[in-house]
């Protein structure tokens, strides 16, 4: 007790305008954690079938709402029946990330290798299905957090490579290459997302032969991952120009070729260098994620703001709290990302350097 | 003549953009010759040597290392650069490596030596340049003169015929020459071709065959090391030997 009324003394109420500006800041504090407390905890509601609670108490977080669409938030309208499925995708996913993230297992690489190429080939077998017995689940009826997650670690998992062989393109001394690495970095970048989007849904099926069309989600998937991957370029372009000349000097006098002495030296340094800009770029992506309900996809935050317009939940506080419940989710997956960045940093961070 | 030249440059000519920067080179090399280059800064000296590696890509005349011609072939680029080891100022180690990485990089990924045999070769060099104790450090842990002796092992485990080094003691401490300058003279005394950027004169007394002075990209004097220093010949070469000994 005798410590904390030191370092009271110390850094708080040191002097005059000291104290005056400490206790401004208790009070603002106070102020936004009693409102939040109140709104989402003791004025809210949590139990009822439909608004008829909520209407009753007007000051709080509506969250019956939440709990009630909790089905369609995390999946869409993909059949009842049928979300065994994705339920696989998503335990698998979590099992591969997070051994591979946290576990100490001496099979990482083979992991890695599993979950970039068997993988995703079995999630696309098992939630368009088709194949195998599985019933046919047409892509519209997919939505909510399985969609966004889908757009996400799809824009993620292609943008990194893509971006990678885009940013050595642009650094390459064959000017063909350079050229149309330049020319696809510098297109993509400059066109607003939503534009790429409504291009991807609206155009596009005009200029292709009639008859011939493909999937309204497949197409998005491929306008996100081309979009980041030209911004993901410029992120590993700022770290491949931060390597010194000399290590690449170094790799041509001992003969190794151009590949090898990118995989081996340049890039493993370069990427980590990127990391935190590559991370931001993730996070871009995610987020940017949302911009797809403008083209009918319905992602977690498009099939929240359609659910509001359900008669049996017209209520005033049903928006607010479905946008506040749509934020912690995604900020949820942006934390966890960014908290992870910092550990990959650390990880390879180099011995020895004084920093 | 060719027979016993490991090294052969002839009429050699370089531009950086409109700057002539070497001027009609001809120089050869005797397999095991030992030979210094100095000259003031902006000289060609270090253009020179790194065109026999083709880090420079040089505009005319040629250039035969062990009978084969560099030209721009890939094949012939690589033939020559794992034959050809280089020594740089600035280390140029690569720090997300520890000391033994470094070292069995080129082996194992050029030359496809299993990893235990170029574990094994490395540590033998690592012995020879005097460290074999910090082989599982990164580079960044060690000093200067340590990192220039891994630089020198690293080129070595390639097993090369020739080593160049340029200005392999510029960037150290005064106290840590001596130690990179004692494995060049173990070096030399094993019988390496070397050719060495270097302004170290006493090194160039007790190791080299030859002494080649360049200013302006040209070759202006060459000569036995005890000639080169007791008894120059030409003005220029008067004029940098009293600058470097009045230092």
């Amino acid at each position: 007790m005798q410590q904390v009324i030191k370092w009271s003394r110390e850094n708080l109420f040191a002097s005059r305008m000291n104290a005056l500006l400490s206790l401004a800041s208790l009070w603002l504090i106070y102020v936004t954690i009693e409102g939040v407390l109140s709104w989402a905890f003791l004025n809210a509601s949590f139990l009822g079938e439909d608004k008829s609670s909520c209407i009753t108490r007007p000051h709080g977080a509506c969250w019956p709402f939440v709990t009630a669409k909790f089905n369609q938030f995390i999946y869409g309208n993909y059949p009842a029946v049928e979300q065994w499925r994705v339920n696989i995708v998503f335990a698998l996913g979590t099992l591969g990330l997070s051994l591979l993230v946290a576990g100490r297992i001496n099979f990482k690489k083979q992991l890695a290798v599993l979950m970039l190429t068997a993988y995703p080939v079995l999630t696309f077998i098992l939630l368009s299905g088709g194949l195998l017995g599985l019933s046919y689940v047409e892509t519209n009826q997919w939505g909510g957090l399985l969609v966004t997650l889908v757009i996400a670690v799809t824009g993620i998992v292609v943008s990194l490579p893509l971006g990678i062989l885009l940013a050595l393109g642009r650094r390459s001394e064959l000017p063909i290459i350079r050229i149309m690495s330049i020319a696809f970095i510098e297109f993509w970048r400059g066109v607003p997302l939503i534009t790429v989007l409504f291009m991807a849904s609206v155009m596009l099926p005009l200029f292709l032969p009639k008859g011939m069309n493909f999937d309204a989600l497949l197409r998005c998937l491929i306008g996100v991952s081309l979009f980041a991957s030209a911004y993901m370029a410029e992120v590993i372009r700022g770290g491949l120009q931060a390597i010194a000349k000399g290590q690449y000097e170094a790799g041509k006098s001992m003969g190794l070729s151009y590949w090898k002495s990118m995989r081996l030296i340049i890039l493993p340094q370069a990427l980590v260098i990127s990391i935190p800009g590559i991370v931001n770029t993730f996070i871009g992506l995610f987020k940017d994620t949302t911009l797809v309900m403008i083209v009918g996809i319905f992602d977690l935050l498009g099939i929240i703001s359609f659910h509001f317009t359900d008669p049996n939940w017209t209520s005033p506080q049903v928006p607010i709290t479905g946008f506040v419940f749509a934020g912690l989710v995604f900020w949820v997956f942006c934390f966890a990302m960014s908290h992870y960045s910092k550990s990959v940093e650390r990880r390879f961070s180099v011995k020895g350097e004084s920093k | 003549m060719s027979g016993k030249h490991i090294i052969e440059i002839s009429y050699l000519d370089k531009y950086f953009g409109d700057f002539h920067v070497l001027k009609n080179i001809n120089l050869s090399v005797a397999a095991g010759e030992k030979i210094v280059i100095c000259g003031p800064s902006g000289s060609g000296k270090s253009t020179l040597i790194r065109c026999i590696n083709h880090l420079e890509r040089h505009d005319g005349g040629d250039i035969i290392v062990d009978g084969v011609p560099l030209d721009d072939k890939v094949k012939n680029i690589d033939h020559i650069r794992s034959e050809v080891g280089m020594v740089f100022q600035q280390f140029n180690l690569f720090p997300h490596m520890t000391v033994l990485e470094n070292c069995t990089l080129a082996p194992v990924w050029v030359k496809g030596i299993p990893r235990s045999e170029a574990d094994a070769l490395a540590l033998q060099y690592l012995e020879r340049v005097r460290i074999p104790d910090q082989a599982d450090k990164y580079p960044g842990q060690l000093s200067g003169g340590q990192q220039q002796r891994v630089a020198i092992a690293r080129s070595l485990c390639m097993q090369p015929r020739i080593m160049l080094f340029d200005e392999p003691t510029s960037a150290l401490d005064p106290e840590m020459i001596k130690e990179v300058l004692e494995v060049m003279v173990d070096l030399a005394e094993q019988g390496m071709t070397m050719l060495c950027v270097t302004h170290e004169m006493g090194f160039a007394r007790r190791v080299a065959d030859r002494v080649i002075f360049m200013d302006e990209g040209e070759i202006i004097e060459e000569n036995t090391p005890t000639a080169f220093f007791d008894n120059p010949q030409n003005e220029r070469t008067k004029l940098f030997l009293s600058q470097i000994i009045g230092d």
